[in-house]
């Protein structure tokens, strides 16, 4: 198994190890004495058999001890998970985001992030938020994992225990590209983390619009370079004349700004013919006209 | 009775078609029920190997991810509706029940057809979305919301073959409950039934009680799909975890749909092989009722990472593990029925042999994710794949095979190459565990499931249980071809009893006639396991 890198690992490390001990110990167990059984009393062997009703005593005792090693196992499981749900006063919080097919991060600073950075050590709480479906916010080396409901807060923490990069991994079936929905924790001392906090969140001379076609994850369904991934791509799409479904009724259209801003507010209320309705959710809530605007003048420059 | 025992067999009575398509004999109703639950079964496989050649690399080896995703979906809901849970109650619950009962058949013999009719068009709805709209479902076989209500899928049709595949087990369970009340033959209390009837009496209540709820929830999606019906979606209003919650409460009991009657086989063919009675028989029958009863109460196992209260979690848990005692009773009972018999090992024994190894890993593993903190790693990984794989094939599978090659020879009065149903058996078992024990340790290493592709590291177990795939495969279509041949090329006849059984159905004749007895069958004095005073069968 991968490196146990939180403190809750060790707890769900611990509690693994009892379950699957006494389980492999009864397993093999059973199975040599089934084996044993069948040979010893081969017909071979044991021409006549002896009928043997039951036994009390032992229908006792196989009741006692199964209910005594059940409660052992349920109590380990128990103990390993309380710490999940109480994160400790004063842990550092991350709202995590996910959507088809992307995580991002909002650090309290207002700066928006593909991967986290976590600082050694101290307890973080990650706020899980859900922008469209469910998702799992699913991290293998903590040992952790916990859904991302839509129109539900959700949220988990820990602290990290070893310095590295970890991946982050949905782990609830989301749709198509569902296996590419990865991100990853990259654990670091305390005053290499204050330094990044430090570091001015990145102002390249991009533009705009594409910043803000990054942070919505518009990209990894709307390609640059004309593919076809899951929506149309944004690739000469400004001006071109194309046919729509609207309420079940094909016309025709010339994509202007006026489309481009209902697209994104009412996905589905025009689809364009041969892609399918319902995957893309609503940004009116999520992005302001002038942001809209700025995407529209990045899509522009597509040609 | 007279003693004539050239009674014509069901199969010679009337011919033709029709005369199955229409029949209500129950004994003609299993074989349609066989037949196409085998068709459905390895269209399933098909689907199931060409999942496994996707994940033999990294990357894209075969199809698309969105064709993936189809394909587990109507992997699942073929192996789920169409498959386990009709599996043994359908073919031999039917054919046997009414035979082991000592009477003459069910006791609604045209709702039996209907059900096997109602099955029949369940299914090729489900199969439609192959060929109709706008594909197949890629939702998973859980449906889970709000992603069935967004995706452009055809979602609709197949939750609504799953609501029709509903009443046809409705009805199923309805007739087997109202037989065992009604008409087991003059002698035959409830204590002296055999375990399989015990075994689908505990299943057929959970089919009653449980699937109208599955119904109910279906139709909940459809109305939210077609109408905009807020009820599931947050973005018009409802609430996904309700889904869950709707979900699972018939879908963890449906697992013992698909467990209960396994155990019931199990505890049929033991006795036969071991020569004596079963160790525990009251200790047996009442667990399976114990199960379906704390069955009911633990569905939110499935939801430990949804975001519930700690309280559900505590108690989901806790009652999670309580289940498992009397699943453990039964094992213990199954393996001392072995202590002193006289051990006749046969393909029937070894697929319950296989069964019980199996089974008890499926159990295993369920600790594993009964318990919360180690569910909450596992919770959605390939572990889960692995585990409800050894629960549902390598438990109730290998005892669909082994009830299959136990009561072929009473089912069409001929015995099957033995030999080569021994080497088929160990090919298919190895294979078995090639293909489903590698998935236990990539779920442990953090795989998810439902992944069309996977980072490197988890390479070497994806290549593993692929080629155990093909291992399997080549022992399933040994096993299918041995005993398609004993048919075909007509093995060797066989009497009334070859295997030395005890309970009524291997008092009457091999196969048996339309109205099963052709004398009146004894019963044996202290308990249908009594071989010390077994009743003597003449042919
Ligand atoms: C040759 C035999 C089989 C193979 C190779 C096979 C393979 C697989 C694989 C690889 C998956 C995981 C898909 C994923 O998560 O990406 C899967 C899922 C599943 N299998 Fe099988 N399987 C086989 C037989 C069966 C049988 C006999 C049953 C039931 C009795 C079954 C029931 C299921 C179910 C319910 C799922 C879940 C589908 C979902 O996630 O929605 N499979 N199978
Ligand atoms: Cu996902
Ligand atoms: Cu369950």
């Amino acid at each position: 198994m991968r490196a146990s890198a939180s403190t809750f690992a060790q707890g769900v490390d611990f509690s693994l190890y009892v379950i699957v001990g006494i389980s492999v110990f009864f397993l093999i167990g059973i199975t040599i004495v089934m084996l044993y059984f069948v040979f010893r009393y081969n017909k071979k062997r044991n021409p006549v058999a002896t009928n043997i009703e039951g036994s009390h005593k032992l229908e006792v005792i196989w009741t006692a001890i199964p209910t005594l090693l059940v409660m052992v196992m349920f109590y380990f499981g128990w103990m390993g998970y309380k710490p999940l749900r109480k994160a400790p006063d004063g842990a550092l919080e991350v709202k995590a985001y996910g959507q088809m097919w992307k995580f991002s991060f909002e650090y309290p600073d207002g700066r928006i992030t593909d991967s986290l950075v976590v600082p050694l050590g101290k307890p973080v709480k990650v706020n899980l938020v859900s922008r469209d479906v469910l998702h799992s916010f699913f991290i293998p080396a903590f040992r952790m994992k916990e859904d991302m409901v839509p129109g539900k807060d959700n949220f988990l923490w820990f602290e990290a225990t070893e310095k590295g990069r970890f991946d982050i991994l949905c782990a609830e079936y989301c749709g198509q590209l569902h296996s590419y929905m990865l991100s990853s924790v990259t654990v670091v001392e305390d005053a290499q983390y204050e330094q990044w906090l430090a570091s001015t969140a990145g102002t390249s001379n991009e533009h705009p619009g594409l910043a803000l076609l990054k942070q919505n994850a518009c990209l990894t369904c709307h390609s640059q370079d004309g593919s076809k991934i899951i929506g149309p791509s944004f690739k000469g799409v400004f001006g071109k004349t194309e046919i729509v479904v609207t309420d079940g009724v094909e016309r025709e259209i010339v994509i202007d700004e006026a489309y481009i801003s209902r697209s994104i507010k009412q996905p589905n209320a025009d689809v364009v013919k041969g892609y399918m309705k319902g995957l893309m959710v609503s940004y009116e809530a999520v992005l302001t006209d002038e942001q809209i605007a700025s995407i529209t003048d990045y899509i522009k420059t597509l040609q | 009775m007279t003693a004539v025992s050239t009674q014509l067999s069901f199969f010679d009575t009337r011919k033709g078609l029709f005369s199955w398509i229409f029949s209500v004999d129950h004994k003609r109703i299993a074989l349609l029920y066989l037949y196409s639950l085998i068709t459905f079964f390895l269209v399933g496989v098909t689907l199931g190997l060409l999942m496994r050649y996707e994940l033999l690399n990294p990357g894209k080896d075969l199809v698309e991810a969105k064709t993936y995703n189809q394909i587990f979906t109507l992997h699942g809901v073929i192996m789920i509706f169409l498959f386990i849970i009709p599996s043994i109650p359908a073919v031999f619950g039917n054919f046997f029940l009414p035979i082991m009962l000592g009477t003459d058949d069910v006791s609604f013999p045209k709702l039996n057809l209907l059900s096997w009719w109602v099955y029949i068009v369940g299914a090729l709805m489900a199969l439609s979305t192959l060929v109709f709209g706008d594909g197949p479902a890629d939702t998973g076989w859980t449906f889970y919301a709000p992603y069935s209500v967004k995706t452009g899928t055809n979602v609709t049709m197949s939750v609504l073959a799953a609501f029709v595949l509903g009443f046809s087990s409705i009805l199923t369970g309805l007739n087997f409950i109202v037989t065992i009340h009604r008409l087991r033959t003059p002698g035959m209390t409830f204590l002296k039934m055999p375990l399989f009837a015990w075994a689908l009496y505990a299943t057929s209540w959970i089919q009653l009680l449980a699937t109208p709820i599955i119904g109910i929830t279906l139709l909940m999606i459809t109305a939210e799909r077609v109408l905009g019906v807020g009820l599931f979606d947050p973005s018009i209003g409802g609430d996904p975890i309700l889904y869950q919650h709707l979900f699972w409460i018939y879908s963890h009991p449906a697992v013992y749909i698909m467990a209960l009657p396994a155990f019931g086989v199990i505890s049929e063919m033991l006795p036969t092989f071991s020569q004596r009675t079963i160790f525990g028989y009251k200790a047996i029958a009442f667990s399976s009722l114990a199960i379906a009863f704390v069955g009911y109460f633990i569905w939110g196992h499935h939801m430990f990472t949804s975001g519930m209260s700690g309280t559900a979690r505590f108690i989901f848990s806790m009652l999670t593990f309580l289940v498992a005692i009397p699943t453990a009773i039964k094992v213990f009972n199954w393996v001392a029925t072995l202590y002193k018999g006289s051990i006749n090992v046969q393909p029937p024994l070894l697929y319950t042999l296989a069964f019980i190894f199996q089974f008890m890993i499926g159990g295993f593993t369920g600790l594993v994710l009964g318990a919360l903190a180690t569910d909450i790693h596992l919770h959605d990984t390939y572990f889960v794949v692995g585990h409800f794989h050894y629960v549902m094939f390598g438990g109730t599978g290998f005892a669909f095979f082994g009830a299959l090659h136990y009561w072929y020879p009473k089912i069409w009065g001929r015995m099957y190459n033995i030999t080569m149903a021994n080497i088929a058996f160990v090919i298919f078992f190895i294979g078995f565990n090639m293909l489903y024990f590698p998935m236990l340790i990539v779920g442990l290493m953090g795989m998810p499931r439902r992944y069309y592709d996977y980072l490197p590291e988890f390479h070497l177990p994806n290549m593993i249980s692929t080629y155990g795939s093909w291992v399997l495969a080549t022992g399933l279509i040994l096993m299918l071809a041995n005993l398609a041949a004993g048919f075909f090329k007509k093995g060797p006849k066989v009497g009334r009893n070859p295997w030395n059984g005890i309970t009524l159905e291997w008092q009457t004749l091999s196969p048996p006639p339309v109205q099963n007895f052709d004398r009146m069958p004894e019963i044996p004095l202290n308990g249908p396991y009594d071989f010390e005073n077994k009743p003597a069968i003449k042919e």
